[in-house]
């Protein structure tokens, strides 16, 4: 095999991602360096002069510092969220893959249904208040875990499938129970998967803005998302200050990927190794 | 969690080593998450169900039998929401199995800055709908926006690629590939890794050429993979909501209009039971589509 | 190693779990939360307003809260309010908008209040259903018209249009001039309306008993000739091309920037604009004027009005005497004095002895004697009826773009409006 095959490949390659993925990022950071009337003309120039950290001040400290209450409410919703999810759903998962009964079918039926019906707001939010779980913010935690966990069970289903029944029943033979088969032999095992899990549900919660818009009213309750919402048609003569604040809440997702993106490529090869 | 924890010690101590040994799979690993979901995802959508059946003010409901099918088939753009709804779909769909299929390829090879590119194209994915939302619509202005300002550079006339009516669903069908691709291409990395390194070792001692290779060790050892992002995308591109929402409210005008969008319109005018109804459309028309597409997807992949 | 990571994690998850708990504790003082719509005037004013009156109740405290404008705002009340978690006091249309809130049940009725005492008759029949008095006035009343530039009515030497002809052979004048005529900003799809609703008094003069007979379903817009002409208004403008060229992608901010930078003239649009305008481009104010949609006849040329948004109770909150405070507060010679003073008076107020200052800018001024004895003026369509189709707005831009007749717009209109009437349970559809 040539060398230049790649070495080209790659370099277009490199061109074009540039130019499709990263000038849109390049731009929402440029805004946000720019004064009120230069960010106005929406173009892609250099700005002028370097006004960061004055937006940044002006978009934090708006709304009584909302952005900061917003930033911690997220946060603990994401962590909670996908904690319960990965553990359910792989359990789910595992279940499903391995134990042929005469629930399988409902349960696969139940899974498809969830990834496919629309949500029914009102009637939820009238069930919430009846648990007092409406407009609390473990109320939208539930939620969220009930809402995503057909997502992730498709995710754990398919990959437990690859991982030979071997190894657990011979976990199985050795005397563990269930739970031990599970945490010590699958759960390990799923890691790759799991990473996945973590953060495309972590992103996808953290972004989330129809679900914290219904379920969690008020100010006090706000998520980052419902930040920008407010700030849209406050912010829409200052495009700088609209933008600065996609950048502030892009950061903490941007942050999980970094975190979890060597672990991604190391997991994915232990889980290829393994067979 | 803490309940988990009791009942391991529980199984503990009543069975001990060499009693009868129950399933290894209990079925009460289903628990948790079953009464999560039963509670908060199927109970509101049972009662949604007699709702649709009736015109409803959140405070009393009188029930109207099947009208509100009847109007809703009415709404003049409804055909067109639902034809739009399709098409999206399969845009979007269709976009990310390719471009996924493509990148992870492209990704897994031995391409040079591969840490780069795997970043770069999952950044999207990272970024909220509502902020790639209101960057994209600032970016395709019709004046002053960047991609018309670019292609006038070069001596292009750039549309109006929210505001033309003809145009509008197809640019934001392109926004939401753009987004979504980088999670259609790590299920595809996932996929790839997962292919045993043995078969494309036989198929290199077979002389097999890279062609060869794509096409009998790759493309079916990935179907598993092609099947998850088909079906997650083809689902979310027929419930599409957020980023309709965000770039276009379904217009101008109607041009842009989901079935999605239209429940929600009726949903905020307070057309509480009209909005049901749309809602159990809206799952019908997926359920026709999608089911077909699962058992064809699962019955290809049983073949091997 | 297996162990203590699932330990860590089902720690972490308990921990997280019971803090997400703690996060509602109580306040020692009374505290309030008002739900106010986010454009930048009203948090300006509902903020100066809190601020007055908690300096005189120390013992309440007010939050402010803000939700988006327009459909999805509507939205967030009906629901809050259908759930019993709105806020203690919000603000929301006055008109056919309450009636769709149902508020018989959800809100606080204020009739033999003493603060009524203070309100127009006319504001009180905006906020009255089934006998029952339900809001006080958030603002002044407004009038629907179109606002223009005065210095680029001053350059190219044109007068206030009597009849639509009129304002037609202005625009004309303005489009060689290089100008844009009308300013359109359809990416905000309720500006689209304008040319629609503030037609309405035209409508009348016409046809004096159209809202009662479009109200018991008897007469349709794309059927009476004279509710039509608001229609095709919205294809002229654009068919003779005197639109901005981005009109379907600028934003309602985008449509005060141009009118008050000079690039266009006219913006139909409703007179609290002119509060905006002063929030954001308070240097401009004086070049901006304001006159009544003209229609076929220079012989009655008069204004579409408009009521304010109300103040209202949310019936399900442990607070209600303090919300009465608040709303007493809001409706008096003071409340007012704090408005003005936060963003300037954009039109008589609706509350006794509510005074304007001496200098209001011209456009308040111009507006000011179609509401005065011997002036002319009728109020909206949405005042006289319960029934406003809630998809106007999407079909307003299809007409404004030429992509839908005026005549096939209208008679959609009517067919959106047949739902909202029967959803209200109205006799005669």
């Amino acid at each position: 095999m040539s060398k230049a095959g790649p070495i080209v490949g790659g370099i277009a390659a490199i061109v074009i991602s540039a130019l499709v993925f990263l000038v849109p990022f390049a731009f929402i950071i440029l805004t946000a360096f720019k004064d009120r009337a230069q960010a106005a003309a929406l173009d892609f120039t250099w700005p002028a002069s370097f006004n960061l950290w004055t937006n940044l001040v002006e978009v934090v400290t708006t709304r009584n510092w909302m952005l900061v209450t917003a930033f911690i409410n997220s946060t603990i919703l994401t962590v909670s969220s996908v904690t319960l999810l990965v553990v359910f759903a792989a359990m789910v998962g595992f279940i499903l893959a391995r134990r042929k009964s005469r629930w399988n079918p409902l349960v696969e039926f139940l899974i498809l249904a969830g990834l496919m019906i629309p949500p029914a707001v009102v009637p939820t939010i009238w069930l919430m208040q009846g648990l007092g779980l409406f407009g609390k913010l473990h109320g939208l935690v539930l939620i969220e875990v009930a809402y995503n966990l057909p997502f992730s069970i498709i995710l754990y289903r398919a990959f437990i499938a690859t991982i030979p029944r071997e190894l657990d029943e011979a976990a199985i033979i050795d005397g563990a129970r269930p739970l031990d088969v599970f945490f010590r032999v699958i759960l390990p095992l799923l890691w790759p998967v799991t990473v996945t899990n973590i953060v495309v549900q972590s992103v996808g919660i953290f972004n989330d803005f129809t679900n914290p818009l219904y379920y969690l009213p008020g100010n006090q309750n706000a998520t980052v998302q419902l930040t920008l919402y407010n700030f849209q048609s406050q912010f829409n003569t200052s495009y700088n200050l609209l933008f600065t604040n996609i950048l502030l809440i892009t950061i903490p997702p941007l942050i999980v990927f970094l975190f979890f993106n060597r672990q991604i490529v190391a997991g994915m090869t232990a889980g290829a190794v393994k067979g | 969690m803490t309940a988990l924890t009791v009942t391991e010690s529980a199984t503990r101590k009543g069975h001990p080593a060499g009693a009868r040994r129950r399933s290894p799979y209990p079925a009460w690993f289903f628990l948790p998450a079953a009464i999560i979901y039963g509670v908060l995802f199927l109970a509101p959508t049972f009662a949604s169900l007699y709702f649709s059946l009736t015109r409803w003010t959140l405070f009393n409901s009188v029930f109207i039998g099947l009208e509100n099918f009847v109007q809703f088939f009415r709404e003049p753009f409804l055909v067109q929401g639902l034809v739009n709804t399709v098409i999206y779909a399969v845009i979007t769909s269709g976009l990310k199995v390719m471009l996924g299929m493509l990148l992870a390829l492209l990704l897994t090879s031995n391409i040079i800055a591969r840490g780069y590119l795997r970043s770069v194209v999952f950044f999207p994915v990272l970024v909220s709908t509502v902020g790639v939302g209101i960057t994209f619509t600032v970016l395709m202005h019709p004046t002053q926006g960047m991609i018309n300002e670019g292609l006038a550079l070069l001596g292009i006339d750039g549309p109006g690629w929210l505001t033309d009516p003809r145009l509008a669903l197809i640019s934001v069908a392109l926004v939401d590939v753009w987004k979504g691709v980088g999670l259609a291409t790590v299920i595809y990395i996932a996929g790839l890794v997962a292919i045993p390194k043995d078969y494309y070792e036989a198929a290199r001692i077979d002389g097999a050429t890279r062609w060869q290779n794509f096409w009998y060790v790759t493309l079916p050892l990935s179907r598993p993979a092609t099947a998850t992002v088909i079906i997650l995308s083809f689902i979310g591109g027929l419930r599409t909501f957020d980023l309709i929402w965000a770039m276009t409210r379904g217009g101008p005008g109607f041009a842009s209009d989901t079935v999605a969008s239209v429940i929600y319109k009726q949903y905020q005018a307070g057309f509480y039971g009209l909005s049901t109804a749309g809602n159990v459309v809206l799952f019908v028309l997926i359920a026709v589509l999608v089911v077909p597409l699962t058992m064809f997807l699962n019955r290809k992949q049983g073949h091997e | 190693m297996k162990l203590t990571k699932r330990t860590l994690l089902t720690g972490l998850a308990a921990g997280l779990l019971s803090a997400t708990g703690l996060a509602g504790t109580a306040y020692a003082q009374t505290t309030l939360t008002v739900l106010v719509d986010n454009s930048a005037d009203t948090v300006k004013f509902s903020e100066a307003l809190i601020a007055a009156f908690e300096a005189k109740h120390p013992d309440i405290n007010l939050e402010l809260e803000t939700r988006p404008g327009g459909a999805e705002g509507d939205n967030i009340t009906k629901t809050r309010l259908a759930t019993q978690s709105m806020n203690d006091i919000f603000l929301y249309n006055s008109g056919s908008l309450l009636q769709a809130l149902n508020p018989e049940r959800t809100i606080t009725p204020l009739t033999g209040e003493p603060v009524l005492d203070r309100v127009a008759d006319s504001f009180e029949q905006a906020v009255t259903f089934n006998g029952q008095v339900y809001g006080v006035p958030v603002q002044p009343a407004m009038g629907g018209g179109i606002l223009y530039n005065r210095k680029i009515y001053e350059e190219l030497g044109l007068s206030i249009p009597k009849t639509w002809e009129e304002f037609m052979a202005n625009n004309e004048k303005i489009k060689a001039a290089g100008k844009v005529a009308v300013i359109q900003t359809y990416r905000d799809t309720w500006t689209s309306q304008l040319f629609v609703l503030a037609d309405f008094f035209n409508v009348q003069a016409q046809v004096p008993d159209f809202a009662e007979q479009y109200t018991a379903g008897k007469a349709k817009f794309a059927t009476t000739p004279a509710a039509l002409r608001g229609f095709e208004h919205l294809a002229e403008v654009n068919a003779a091309g005197y639109l901005n060229e981005d009109y379907g992608a600028a934003t309602y901010d985008d449509g005060l920037h141009m009118l008050t930078s000079g690039e266009g003239a006219h913006y139909p649009m409703l007179t609290f604009a002119i509060a905006a305008i002063t929030a954001t481009y308070p240097d401009a104010i004086d070049d901006i004027g304001f006159f009544a949609q003209p229609g076929d006849s220079a012989d009655s040329n008069g204004l579409t009005t408009w009521m304010p948004a109300a103040w209202y109770i949310s019936a399900s909150s442990p607070y209600q005497e303090e919300a009465k405070m608040f709303l007493d507060f809001a409706a008096s010679v003071e409340g007012c004095d704090v408005i003005t003073e936060a963003v300037g008076a954009a039109g008589p107020y609706l509350i006794d002895g509510c005074g304007l200052p001496e200098d209001v800018p011209p456009a308040v001024s111009d507006m000011l004697p179609y509401f005065q004895e011997g002036g002319q003026s009728a109020p909206a369509l949405e005042f006289l009826s319960p029934v406003k189709g809630p998809a106007l707005e999407q079909i307003t831009v299809e007409v404004g773009s030429g992509t839908r007749s005026p005549a096939d717009g209208a008679a959609l209109y009517d067919e959106d409006v047949r739902k909202q009437a029967q959803q209200l349970g109205l006799p005669g559809w």
